[in-house]
């Protein structure tokens, strides 16, 4: 029901990951200044290159389907977009994001044109390639943010973008570029729409606190989920007049969240396991987890994974703490691997142990309760 | 040549004084400014209203309150209400309280961890178990997280 995977047999942490079009690649990054891109062939996975143009740890990874661009982001203040040359070998080239602080995540729009990187310089940098000059520049978007962003992500008219930040807000702005677009038409959100303009604030807490740490806008973009610190999960419907709906759950906090349909997303974090709610505009509710293993079976021991959980876990002990579930560490990425938000049969997610997983919605027994 | 001194003032020097827009809190508005009212807890507890005397503290609980007097006077009136309720009351005074006071409950518990008196601790360990097994470790994430402290 699920895959898992490994990458090089490393027990590295995997910052974050994104998917080709046809899902035959992947770029990851083990938690240092590389990104990895690896082949799938057959159940293994082939190092086709390594992207090493960053100086310190990869924050983000976004790979864009139709144009097959690359763009990563990185501690070191710098975001570059990868482009496939003849050899098959990718090329960077460099971003101008102009920020003092390090670049926390990326995300390309989803037409594709541009892309929104945020950083801790409490600004949003909406960058697009200036041909005239054979460049990718950016535009800012700093006000009212005053603390780091942590999180982002587009609505489908490429124009409106949600971003979560450390200040304990979740804001939703315009990042209509007027020089490469044409004048957007007005969503739920807001006729007005020049770059940097406010449509919706909200906080992530009324009893104050809790960083956010993941933002999405549903497939038709008028609903918008995110997890903050807080161990909650909130959402929030244009349609049902900008209330936030907040569940507070018993579990650890999430760190990535994702719609899978109109109507339910997919958040996973420090507690290992992908949860599956759902939002009918007033209220959240639980559907079911993603992961049904049971108590591990007494398996005979083998020393190969004895020490792959000392190493992974960093212990010197050998007492047995494998947790009863897939992955063995936080979660600290959700990406679609198929379908689309409408409708996603597939999700992966990768996290703190070094293991990717591939989750088969369709054969989820919570999720065959839902009939999507 | 720069000399190398073990001074380490330099670190409290306050930067973020010379950023104009740098992260505040914002002003909380509203929020329960009266504080619990000392007199109707006494009533309750002389009538042996344990329950409801915790359920009023910790909804006039001064959380947002910047007044560090106002918020260690309520502390000390709610662990009064805390250890005054009998280890075997614990499960039906916290079938009273809805998800956002047990909220504030857990908050208490921790500060009430600050200062030990004869049995309390143990007391309130008894405290935690109970409402952990009812909100689980979410609760104790947001008594780290908020900012609204007790």
């Amino acid at each position: 029901m699920t895959e898992k995977y490994f990458f090089g047999g490393s027990v590295n942490p995997i910052t974050c990951h994104a998917w080709n079009k046809d899902r035959s690649q992947i770029a990851i990054s083990p938690n240092n200044n590389e990104v990895h891109i690896y082949q799938r062939e057959g159940n293994d996975w082939k190092l086709m290159d390594i992207l090493n143009q960053h100086d310190l740890k990869v924050m983000g990874i976004d790979w864009a389907p139709n144009t097959n661009r690359i763009v990563t982001c990185s501690v070191d203040r710098n975001a570059y977009v990868w482009t496939q040359g003849e050899d098959n070998k990718w090329k960077p080239a460099l971003v101008l994001l102009r920020i003092n602080r390090a670049a926390t995540c990326v995300k390309w729009s989803p037409c594709e044109n541009k892309f929104a990187c945020g950083s801790g310089a409490r600004l949003i940098s909406v960058c697009y390639f200036e041909s005239e000059n054979d460049w990718w520049v950016s535009k800012h978007i700093k006000k009212p943010i005053r603390s780091t962003v942590t999180t982002l992500d587009w609505h489908p008219n490429s124009v409106l973008l949600v971003a979560g930040s450390t200040d304990y807000k979740v804001r939703i702005f315009s990042a209509y570029i007027k020089d490469i677009e044409k004048q957007p038409t007005p969503t739920a959100w807001g006729k007005k729409m020049t770059l940097g303009q406010l449509m919706a604030e909200f906080k992530n807490s009324t009893t104050g606190g809790g960083w956010v740490h993941s933002v999405n806008f549903s497939a038709d973009g008028n609903k918008v989920c995110w997890v903050g610190h807080d161990s909650a999960i909130n959402c929030v419907d244009v349609n049902t007049g900008l209330t936030v709906v907040k569940l507070k759950t018993e579990y650890l906090p999430f760190l990535s969240c994702i719609w899978i349909t109109p109507m339910t997303f997919i958040v996973a974090g420090h507690s290992c396991i992908p949860l599956i709610y759902s939002f009918d505009g007033t209220s959240i509710t639980f559907v079911g987890k993603l992961d049904e293993s049971q108590k591990r079976e007494a398996s005979g021991v083998s020393a190969m994974r004895h020490f792959q959980s000392l190493d992974r876990n960093s212990r010197l002990e050998s007492t047995d703490t494998v947790l009863d579930c897939i992955h063995q560490n936080a979660i600290s990425w959700v990406a679609i691997q198929s379908g689309t938000k409408e409708h996603t049969t597939k999700i992966s997610t990768s996290g703190l142990d070094g293991q990717l997983v591939i989750w088969d919605l369709t054969l989820t027994r919570s999720m065959q309760n839902l009939k999507i | 040549m720069s000399k190398n001194t073990s001074s380490s003032a330099f670190r409290k020097i306050d930067v973020d004084q010379y950023n104009e827009d740098n992260f505040k809190d914002d002003e909380q508005e509203n929020q329960q400014l009266g504080g619990i009212d000392e007199n109707e807890i006494n009533q309750l507890l002389a009538t042996q209203k344990n329950c409801d005397a915790l359920k009023i503290c910790l909804e006039n609980a001064p959380l947002f309150s910047k007044n560090q007097q106002a918020k260690e006077q309520a502390l000390q009136i709610t662990l009064r209400v805390l250890l005054s309720i009998k280890p075997s009351q614990i499960d039906s005074a916290l079938e009273i309280l809805d998800a956002e006071l047990i909220d504030t409950l857990m908050k208490y518990i921790y500060r009430g961890f600050e200062f030990p008196q004869d049995g309390s601790s143990g007391h309130l360990l008894q405290w935690h178990e109970k409402v952990f097994a009812r909100a689980g470790v979410g609760s104790i994430v947001r008594v780290l997280s908020d900012t609204a402290r007790a």
